[in-house]
Order: C-alpha cells, then sequence, then structure tokens
C-alpha cells in the first residue's frame, strides 16, 4: 500500500475525456515521475491530487485517508506540498517573509488572528525561516523583494517554502520548465539533495527526460489520459508503448 | 516602547505631534488677515480630520494590506452613527457607551456583508459591496424609517427616554453630547496677540482616539495577521496550497476595517448628534477610497494624510468665492483681473472637486504611491544632495 493510492479516476470536461481509468501507486518516500505527451492529462490529474479539481469517479487516497472533497489548504494541512509549473511566490514580500509564512501556517494551522504580536517578536518561526533559506543556499537573499529574483531563485524560493512545512508528500509540476541547462542541472541537484536529507515522497510531473531520468525512481506514462506503462526508468527507456505514444513511431508487428 | 520600535514609534510620534498640536499648526495666519480663510483651525473642522482619519486608517487595513477594494465602507459609517444617536436617545448623552455600541453594531454588519461579499474577489467584491451599501442607504432613507427617521435623519428630541441620564437639561433644552460629564461640545479660545486658537474637548476627544486607532494599526501591519493580509494581496494561490485559508483571513480584516468605521461613525454622531442616511451613500464610500489612495494606499501615515487633504479642500476651498477672488487680483488691469478670475472661480468655490480631481489625476499618474511617496522623494532628495555634498567635501580635504 503506497502513501498515494489512486483508484479508478476519471475527469471528462464537456466532450473531452481528460483522465480514463487512471490508476496510480505511489510508495512511501520514492521519487515517482509522470511523464506523457502535451494534453496526457498530467496537470489534470495533479489537480486532482491538491484538491483544485474533483475527478468525476474514483478515488484518491493520501496515507489512508480520501482527499476528496477537501479543499486545497486542507489537503495541504495532511502533509501534500505543491510547487507550480510557473514558480508561484509572494512577489511583494521579502524572501524572509516569503520563507515565514509556511512556518506559520506549519505551527499555527490554517486560520489564526494573531493580531497581539509582532512578526518580529516570533523567534521561532525565524529561525525554523532562517535554517531554512540556509538550507536552500538563500541567506544572502533574505531582504529581496521575492519578485525580483532569476527564475532559478524563485524554483529555489518555492520549493523551500513547501519544505518548511515539512510535508510528506511533494507534487513538483515540471519544475524545470523554461529553465537554462544550467538551472535545470541546478534544480536536479538540489532535489537530489532534498530526497537524500529526508523522508519525503516525491511525485514530479515533467516534460524534459533528463530530469526524469536523474530523479525518478519509477515512471508512469500517461497518454490521452490512460496509463500506459508504469515501471523502473530503464525499462521505460527501451519501452515500446512509450517510443510509439511519443515519437509517434509504429510497433513493429 | 509600547510593542512597536524604530520607524513606527517616530510615526506615532509624529502623529501624536500633529494631532495634539493641530490647533496651532492649522491657524497660521492671524485672525483678521486675509490669509486667514486658509485656517483650518476651527473644532468643527479639525474634528472631521480626525474623525475621517480613523476612517481611512481603518480602510486601509482592509484595501492596503489584502488589496479587497471596499466601495460600501460608508454603510458602516452610517450604521455607527445610528447606533450612536440611539445610544443618546435611549441611554444617557456619555458618548463612551455610545461609541462602544458604534463599534459592536458595524462590526456585526460588517460580519454579514463581508461574509457574502468576500466570496467573491476583484472586481465582483467592489460591486458587492457597493451593492451593499447601496441598499442600506436605501434601507435607512425609506424604509427603516421608524429606525432612522427617514430622509428628516435621526435627532434628538425632548421626550426621549435617556435611562441614565436626564431627558430635558437645567435649561430647558436637549442636553448635550458628553464624556463623564466634560461637555464634548466646549471650547476654550486663547489668544496670542492677533493670532485665535481653539481647543474643544470634542477635537481632543477625537485626537485620542486616533492615536489609539493609528497604533492598533501600526500593531496589526506589524503583526502575523498583517503579513498574511499581505500575502492574500500578494498571491492567494501560493496561500491557499500553504495550507491557509484566505476566507477568515480576509473577512476578519474586513471587520476591523468595519470597525474602525464604525467609530468613525460614532464619533460624528457625538461631537455633532444626528444621523442621516446620506453618510451612508456612495459618494461617501468613494471618498474614503480617494482619501487611502492620494495619502499612498499600504502605508501607515497615508490614509490619514489623505484625509485631512481631502477634508481641507472640501472645506476650505470651497469656501472661497468670486468675491474673494477679486480681492486678490484686484491689483491687476480690470481685464485682467475679470479673466484670471472667471478662469480661477472654476477651481474653487463649488467647482473645488475640479481641483481635487485633478489633484488626484496628477497624484496617480506620477506619485502611484501616493503623498507618503512623493514625501519619501523629496527626503531622497534632500539626504542625496548632502550626501553627495558630504562626498564632495570628503574629497576635497585629502587635496588640501
Amino acid at each position: 500500500m503506497g502513501i498515494l493510492e489512486v483508484k479508478n479516476v476519471n475527469k471528462r470536461f464537456g466532450g473531452l475525456q481528460a483522465l480514463g481509468d487512471v490508476n496510480l501507486s505511489v510508495a512511501e518516500n520514492s521519487v515517482h515521475a509522470i511523464i506523457g505527451p502535451n494534453g496526457a492529462g498530467k496537470s489534470t490529474l495533479l489537480n486532482c491530487l491538491v484538491g483544485k479539481l474533483i475527478p468525476d469517479t474514483g478515488s484518491v487516497m493520501f496515507d489512508g485517508q480520501s482527499v476528496l472533497g477537501r479543499t486545497p489548504y486542507e489537503i495541504n494541512q495532511m502533509g501534500i506540498s505543491r510547487v507550480f509549473q510557473t514558480p508561484e511566490i509572494f512577489g511583494d514580500l521579502t524572501v524572509m517573509e516569503n520563507m515565514m509564512i509556511p512556518c506559520f501556517a506549519k505551527r499555527d494551522g490554517a486560520f489564526k488572528l494573531n493580531v497581539i504580536r509582532s512578526v518580529e517578536g516570533q523567534g521561532d518561526i525565524r529561525d525554523r525561516a532562517e535554517a531554512m533559506l540556509v538550507d536552500m543556499n538563500m541567506a544572502d537573499k533574505r531582504h529581496m523583494h521575492a519578485a525580483s529574483m532569476s527564475r532559478g531563485d524563485k524554483r529555489r524560493l518555492e520549493i523551500g517554502m513547501c519544505l518548511a512545512q515539512q510535508p510528506r508528500l511533494l507534487l513538483l509540476d515540471e519544475p524545470t520548465a523554461g529553465m537554462a541547462r544550467a538551472d535545470t542541472n541546478n534544480t536536479i541537484d538540489l532535489l537530489k539533495q532534498i530526497k537524500a536529507s529526508r523522508d519525503i515522497t516525491i511525485v514530479i510531473i515533467e516534460h524534459d527526460m533528463h530530469v526524469v531520468f536523474s530523479l525518478a525512481q519509477r515512471i508512469t506514462v500517461l497518454a490521452q489520459g490512460t496509463p500506459l506503462v508504469e515501471d523502473v526508468p530503464e525499462k521505460i527507456k527501451g519501452h515500446p508503448k512509450v517510443r510509439e505514444a511519443y515519437l509517434g513511431e509504429s510497433t513493429p508487428a | 516602547m509600547l510593542g512597536i520600535k524604530g520607524k513606527d514609534l517616530t510615526l506615532l510620534g509624529v502623529v501624536a505631534v500633529l494631532a495634539l498640536c493641530a490647533p496651532f499648526i492649522l491657524n497660521p495666519f492671524p485672525q483678521d488677515s486675509a490669509m486667514a480663510q486658509f485656517n483650518a483651525g476651527y473644532p468643527d473642522l479639525m474634528q472631521r480630520f480626525v474623525i475621517f482619519g480613523i476612517f481611512a486608517v481603518g480602510f486601509n487595513i482592509l484595501f492596503g494590506l489584502t488589496g479587497y477594494l471596499s466601495f460600501g465602507h460608508a454603510a458602516f459609517l452610517g450604521v455607527g452613527s445610528y447606533s450612536a444617536v440611539w445610544m443618546f436617545k435611549l441611554l444617557s448623552m456619555n458618548v463612551i457607551p455610545a461609541i462602544i455600541l458604534s463599534v459592536i453594531v458595524a462590526g456585526l454588519f460588517a460580519l454579514l456583508i463581508g461574509f457574502i461579499s468576500l466570496r467573491r474577489s476583484g472586481i465582483y467584491f467592489s460591486i458587492l459591496t457597493l451593492a451593499f451599501a447601496q441598499m442600506s442607504f436605501n434601507l435607512a432613507y425609506s424604509v427603516l424609517t421608524p429606525i432612522t427617521n427617514g430622509e428628516t435623519g435621526l435627532q434628538l428630541s425632548l421626550d426621549d427616554p435617556r435611562v441614565l441620564g436626564t431627558s430635558v437639561s437645567d435649561t430647558g433644552g436637549i442636553p448635550v453630547t458628553n464624556l463623564f460629564g466634560l461637555e464634548m461640545r466646549e471650547t476654550t479660545t486663547m489668544y496670542f496677540g492677533d493670532w485665535a486658537f481653539q481647543f474643544s474637548n470634542g477635537y481632543y476627544f477625537c485626537a485620542v482616539l486616533l492615536l489609539v486607532s493609528f497604533y492598533i494599526s501600526i500593531r496589526i501591519f506589524r503583526s502575523p495577521f498583517g503579513l498574511m493580509l499581505r500575502a492574500v494581496k500578494s498571491n492567494q494561490t501560493r496561500l491557499n496550497y500553504t495550507g491557509l485559508n484566505t476566507r477568515p483571513y480576509t473577512l476578519a480584516a474586513f471587520v476591523i476595517s468595519g470597525m474602525y468605521a464604525g467609530l468613525a461613525g460614532g464619533l460624528l454622531a457625538s461631537m455633532d448628534p444626528l444621523a442621516g442616511a446620506e453618510r451612508m451613500q456612495w459618494t461617501a464610500s468613494g471618498e474614503v477610497v480617494l482619501m487611502t489612495i492620494l495619502g499612498g494606499a499600504g502605508t501607515l501615515i497615508g490614509p490619514v494624510l489623505g484625509a485631512g487633504f481631502i477634508k481641507y479642500f472640501e472645506n476650505i476651498f470651497s469656501k472661497i468665492n468670486d468675491n474673494v477672488l477679486h480681492q486678490w487680483f484686484g491689483g491687476l488691469p480690470e481685464g485682467l483681473e475679470n479673466g484670471l478670475v472667471w478662469v480661477a472661480e472654476h477651481f474653487v468655490g463649488s467647482g473645488w472637486h475640479l481641483t481635487l480631481g485633478l489633484l488626484f489625476m496628477l497624484v496617480v499618474t506620477f506619485l502611484p504611491g501616493g503623498l507618503v511617496e512623493g514625501g519619501t522623494r523629496i527626503g531622497r532628495l534632500i539626504r542625496g544632495k548632502t550626501r553627495r555634498a558630504d562626498e564632495k567635501s570628503a574629497q576635497s580635504k585629502p587635496a588640501e
């Protein structure tokens, strides 16, 4: 039984069957990649996991509990964090403030009317945010406006903010989309380092095969909303069905 | 000190000095001089400065921090005024219970309106609040006449019960509002040569409440709650995916700013115990938006400045008529004089809105951060110049 169990999930948008009978089991503490051509339903599947979309049928269980019918913030509080394709950070705030918000969310829950204390006086939150910034190698940028940083730094900050909540499952939606090769390699190293230093399950959606094969322990290939194959990377590379879905090669009869 | 420090403490100090010395600062011209009409240091007007300052400071907690633009805040101001006047009618002429009730009722009303309006954001939220405010205005104007006394407005009368006070004062009139016996309208005038400075109890009562409101707003800005509100403005998606529920945060901000508006409404009624429906009209809601943006939305002191600025224009510029203009331009040849007066009279008197509109356009275009940004720029300019001068002198020294 994996930490994330997706069973018979279907999702329709009008006449388009975006997801058809998706089954997925992600083992705890593994790195699981979901790949597939454009329009394969990768992002739809991810949105079903975080509560942005509700599947028409089927079930999504995280650690034995259903996530269906919960709002994104409730699902996050269960221990699922999400990194977006374009970094979603608090652009108007400083890097330090960005990092403190998930620390507050972890400590105080979904809502707390904390007007008596000052942010300055929250030593524990400061320490945790500071430690996370050091971890992410961003301590020197703490007073910068988040919006003024480079794409790679924004990505790094976003991942750091997710980790500050100590999630059990980290979902990454094309984390290297639109990045230069050097930034991509940095991100790969960062993710490897994250995986090595803590107990965390990572589900990654990616286009870039270089990233997928450097990180994933298991790969699911989606095509037209249905999983084609699921296997270890070595087997996926040469799999005829994958080549067909990706490259349009016809399988030799 | 007081749990705030550095710049915030300085700012609180500046507001305190401005508020407490306002009778002097706003009366720079001798009583009988030609410039005396620019004096704003009389109690009625000063009270308006600080009351609308409170209103704008509260509005800024919602708009400045969360970015939710409410177009219906006057409804809370009106509700506050009605509550206060009812308290004067039923309980006593002491302003404290009246103000407490204003704040509570406005808070509850804001809770109701906020709960419904905050289901939407952006322009839809603004329109919903506007609709609610207009609805409240119309209810107050006609449907709820038994409570609001319709278009006449709610006033005190001699047969009001006033359980804890007296229905009729010793002189046979309607008793006046007071703070445990200290009459709000009581004014002392001090003469220094040609200058006359007026100190009114009512003004100082309002000023103290402005300071308290301003202090609370600083604390909110610097609290974890304030940080969350700024995060709401910056990126709601990230906030949701960080396990935080935005709705209660925005609702709390909405209710707090509604309570500020209620306090302002209660104070208006405490200074002059009557309440009319026009206080809830959409123009009044628009005015507080203008004040906040003009002063600098999201800054601490901006709304106070904006409120003072607009109220000054409303009361001083609107009093300049063509007689005054003829006096000013009297020394010029008659044709030129008439021409200048003809041009200028469109910008003063009843045309003061035109001047305000132009100023607003200029500020929004060239100083998007409002008057506060203007101040910072000037400050930087001066500091930049002195620094450059310092550098120059430092450079020239070794050469000597």
